[in-house]
């Protein structure tokens, strides 16, 4: 019986050391990232299809601009990039990886969109704090989630699933990644996404 | 009895959810020694070499030929690890441009949670001619105690093949004359 409940015990701190999400957070936050702890991994359907049309949409920029999906058909590939929340980890490494990867997208004749459902002020303040951005940053505050919940990557709580979608030059979803929202995609990955785009 | 056991596994749960500390690894202590942390073996020759490992698989950081091994944790991913990266390879030039210090003092870099590829895409931006190793599951970096970025972690390897931590802080290099003065003078070096 006791030696029961001790195996008990043993595999619930090993099932909650397993569990605990790891992330490595950069010094340049300091000490102003939330730590959200472990969310669940997915909370949304995906609405959209590879190989059907992308949902268009008009969103502010931080810039002051606003940035239409169609200002880009027949010109760029495009790529989105929602990320949960401003001031989070992970989220807040994502895009400065991004920044820095970012001859893979112009190799591929990509832009990359960012999007949260953060609002213009807080978008500004937290992506300062990454350095200079070479792409456009996206605020889809207002109705609140309204792109993510047309593209179905807006969870319950009213953030987006950490969700990756590449959209073709003629407007054709051709890849849609919502994975695990603890967990940042690997580059790889959407770097071979992208390397496809260039040799269809 | 039953009872008791009973509330005192309930009391351990809650103690557990309610404190996120429980469970994870503390930084290494200047003083102590570092969790064992296993790489592999580099394919390139000129890494084995730089290291002095002379079989495949698997090495700990403490077997690396040298008097002290210099760590940076880092992130393809951490803007400070970016914008730092070309002072680490000054750094590393000042190291392998010194004759003695060369062969005392090795740096490599751990990649707290990258891929192969991002690790390779560091490498390749900013140039960086030590080895460094991909961390693409965290492992390394939570025996660390998931350790902000970027990390810098000396060991002083003694000749029976033990090792004391003599440096473990946080933050990027910023000065290289500065840092490695302090990095010599805490390893006793010349």
């Amino acid at each position: 019986m006791i030696k029961n409940i001790i195996r008990s015990i043993i595999q619930i701190i090993a099932l909650f050391l397993i569990c605990v999400p790891a992330f490595a957070l950069s010094d340049a936050y300091k000490n102003n990232i939330y730590n959200t702890g472990e969310l669940k991994p997915v909370d949304s359907v995906l609405k959209v299809k590879v190989g059907e049309p992308a949902p268009g949409f008009t969103l502010p920029s931080i810039s002051g601009e606003k940035v239409s999906l169609s200002q880009f058909k027949g010109k760029k590939n495009v790529v989105l990039s929602f990320v949960p929340a401003a001031w989070t980890p992970i989220c807040s490494d994502q895009w400065p990886g991004y920044n820095l990867a970012r001859r893979f997208f112009e190799e591929n004749d990509a832009v990359l969109l960012g999007i949260t459902v953060d609002n213009i002020p807080t978008l500004y303040a937290w992506t300062n704090q990454m350095g200079k951005l070479w792409f456009p940053v996206l605020s889809d505050f207002w109705p609140h989630g309204a792109v993510a919940g047309i593209y179905g990557v807006l969870r319950t709580d009213g953030v987006t699933e950490r969700a990756l979608f590449v959209i073709d030059k003629e407007g054709i979803l051709r890849y849609a990644h919502a994975g695990d929202i603890n967990k940042r995609p690997e580059l790889g990955a959407l770097v071979t996404e992208l390397k496809k785009l260039k040799d269809k | 009895m039953k009872k008791i056991i009973t509330g005192f596994m309930v009391a351990l749960l809650f103690l557990i959810l309610a404190d996120p500390s429980i469970g994870q690894n503390a930084p290494p202590a200047e003083g102590g020694i570092l969790p064992k942390i296993s790489l592999p073996v580099p394919g390139n020759e000129a890494y084995r070499k730089y290291l002095g490992l002379k079989w495949d698989g698997t090495f700990l950081i403490p077997q690396i030929k040298a008097k002290v091994v210099l760590i940076e944790i880092f992130s393809m991913y951490c803007p400070h690890c970016q914008k730092d990266a070309p002072v680490v390879n000054n750094l590393f030039s000042r190291i392998t441009g010194d004759d003695v210090l060369k062969d005392e003092l090795k740096l490599i870099g751990i990649g707290a949670g990258n891929s192969d590829f991002e690790v390779d895409f560091f490498r390749e931006t900013y140039g960086v001619k030590f080895p460094l190793f991909s961390d693409n599951e965290f492992s390394a970096h939570k025996l660390l105690g998931e350790v902000r970025t970027p990390y810098f972690i000396a060991i002083k390897i003694n000749k029976n093949g033990t090792h004391k931590v003599i440096y473990s802080k946080l933050g990027g290099v910023e000065n290289p004359d500065e840092f490695l003065k302090k990095i010599k003078n805490l390893a006793g070096l010349k």
